[in-house]
């Protein structure tokens, strides 16, 4: 695939250190409008921690993130979500309690003002947009169930539906296949492909053949540095990628 | 506590059409009917009393949408329930005002004026704050204003301010009795009404978020420090509306008042009654204000002991309080979309119910 011109987002010499470990050392991350891109390496090798300087949950000790030609490494998550970014945590963070309704309902309205909030002026509009998120995720007819009530898969859905609804730029999903089945793997690769209309995604995964099937280029990390980015099948045919992380993964 | 309009039938899941009572309207209307009745069927001295509960469950309502609601843990709350009733103590002492147009409002005012420099200071740094950082820091302002109250002769130190003149409406004088409990009830309905609306609001969800993962909302978009804030002073305002009321009652005000024991009571009273529900709170100060009274008027010497023991073990065995014996799990978390309407979505169907 060939690379856009403008890159959505540019982390760049990006270290980050906690006490005496260093778990990124000068890593960077390129990505494109509408580009899949996917985020492998051994574990320990800082995909995580990359992952959330760039969603604003850690700070970067070193290092620029550049979202949509701005500088935004200095912005709080918030800030960074009301700039078109979404993150999904490698840990399910739906809210339990909450029906799933409520849960995308909850998510959709982020940026509503205050006043809209309090006079509910919003709800009535965002009615179609909740049930076609949930739709488009398989879930409409648990609607109203509490989203505790769901299986693992079903929550990562839930929470990937959450991340997406309020259309961002660029989607950043930490894991999302983590402890589900083959034929639930399958299922979240077809829920994510349409979204490459509208959306860029960076995508941390261990399960390389779900990585290979749904990105168009990977970056390779090592002891928090970048060893190798490029297309999947460039990454498939590096030699260094074969050699340091597929032996040793 | 959900939000369903009038009593009735509410679906009990997507596409179920099993009907389930709301409990809730009905729980709150027996109530209403049974304090609207109370002065008829009680003397005067137990009228004066329900008045005293009636305030306290208004103060009840403020912790509870500070803690229940928004889970700010608030170990202060008496700060500004305490600070509206030495205000309005002092507007009556040094400038002679007993306009209850200008007395309550200065409550609310100073209740949300101090609610506002306390949260400002606990709530809007620049990273967001821990629930330990917030309860200690409401406990050290709420134990501070005691000790400033104590010793500052102006405020009349130990023994507070005595002899508030009573509140009056033009030429009328509210006295202790039916009519000041009446007016308290009211205030109780309204201020109820009104957080009933704002928790059951779109931004009542935002407070649900909040209070079940601040950090996952704020990857939405959401100003979670701003929120806190607002939801604390709207609560400072509401605790300052009951200290006010609470000082004119009782005629006077004394260092307690700020002190850490109204604070550590209304913490019982809406645990008690159970947490995240309004009427939980109310009845929780009903409860425990009736049991102590009842208690320390049959068994003078060991009533304290008596009620612990009660409120232990239903904190213990009911950590959602008593009413969670009548309200289930699902009605007290309540839903915020709209009503069910005629659409291609509607077998699937959504609603506050």
């Amino acid at each position: 695939m060939k690379r856009s011109v403008m890159a959505l987002l540019e982390a760049s010499g990006i270290v980050k250190i906690f006490g005496k470990l260093t778990a990124l050392n000068g890593a960077a991350l390129t990505v494109g409008e509408n580009e899949f891109h996917g985020l492998i390496g051994p574990n320990g090798s800082g995909k995580s921690t990359l992952m959330k300087c760039v969603a604003g949950a850690e700070t970067p000790t070193q290092g620029s993130v550049r979202f949509a030609g701005a500088d935004i490494t200095a912005l709080s998550p918030a800030e960074r979500a009301r700039a078109g970014m979404s993150l999904k945590f490698q840990i399910t963070s739906v809210l339990p309690a909450l029906s799933l309704y409520d849960n995308i309902l909850l998510a959709l309205q982020a940026q509503a003002s205050l006043l809209d909030l309090v006079l509910s002026r919003t709800r009535g509009a965002l009615h179609d947009q909740v049930m076609t998120m949930l739709q488009q995720f398989r879930l409409a007819e648990r609607a109203r169930d509490p989203a505790s009530a769901l299986s693992h898969g079903q929550q990562q859905w839930l929470e990937i539906a959450m991340a997406l609804a309020a259309k961002p730029r660029l989607l950043l999903l930490d894991e999302p296949t983590g402890g589900m089945s083959l034929e639930e793997r399958r299922v979240t690769g077809e829920l994510l492909a349409p979204i490459k209309a509208h959306c860029s995604l960076v995508i941390v995964e261990h399960d390389l053949d779900f990585i290979r099937d749904i990105c168009d280029r990977l970056t390779v990390l090592d002891q928090g540095a970048v060893l190798e980015t490029g297309t999947v099948a460039e990454i498939q045919a590096s030699r260094s990628v074969q050699e340091i992380y597929l032996r040793r993964a | 506590m959900a939000e369903t309009g009038v009593a009735g039938l509410a679906p009990t899941a997507a596409g179920s059409t099993a009907p389930r009572w709301n409990v809730l309207p009905i729980v709150e209307l027996i109530l209403l009917a049974l304090a609207a009745a109370l002065p008829l069927a009680l003397p005067d001295y137990l009228t004066v009393f329900a008045t005293r509960v009636a305030i306290l469950a208004l103060f009840a309502l403020s912790f509870d949408l500070v803690w229940g609601y928004a889970g700010i843990m608030s170990f202060g709350q008496a700060l500004f329930f305490g600070a509206a009733g030495y205000g309005v103590a002092l507007l009556g002492r040094d400038l002679n005002i007993s306009a209850v147009l200008v007395l309550l409002p200065a409550g609310v005012l100073i209740g949300l004026a101090f609610a506002l420099l306390l949260g400002g200071f606990l709530l809007l740094g620049r990273h967001p704050t821990s629930m330990i950082f917030v309860a200690l820091g409401t406990l050290t302002g709420s134990y501070a204003a005691d000790r400033l109250a104590r010793g500052w002769y102006y405020l009349g130190g130990q023994n507070g301010i005595p002899s508030i003149p009573p509140m009056t409406l033009g030429s009328y004088e509210f006295e202790e009795g039916p009519v000041f409990y009446y007016f308290a009830l009211a205030l109780l309905v309204l201020v109820y009404l009104l957080c009933r609306f704002l928790v059951r609001s779109q931004f009542g969800l935002a407070l649900a978020g909040l209070r079940e993962n601040e950090t996952r909302i704020a990857f939405f978009g959401y100003k979670t420090q701003h929120l806190k804030a607002i939801v604390f002073a709207i609560g400072g305002a509401i605790a300052g509306l009951a200290g006010s009321l609470y000082a004119i009652h009782e005629g006077f005000v004394w260092p307690n008042m700020v002190g850490v024991v109204i604070s550590t009571q209304v913490v019982l009273y809406v645990l008690f009654g159970g947490s995240g529900t309004l009427i939980g709170a109310v009845i929780g100060t009903v409860i425990i204000e009736g049991v102590s009274f009842w208690l320390s008027d049959n068994y003078r010497d060991i009533w304290p002991i008596i009620l612990g023991v009660l409120l232990l073990l239903v904190i213990l065995f009911r950590p959602l309080g008593l009413i969670s014996f009548v309200l289930s799990e699902r009605e007290r978390v309540g839903s915020f979309g709209v009503r069910s309407r005629k659409s291609s979505h509607e077998k699937v169907g959504h609603g506050a119910s």
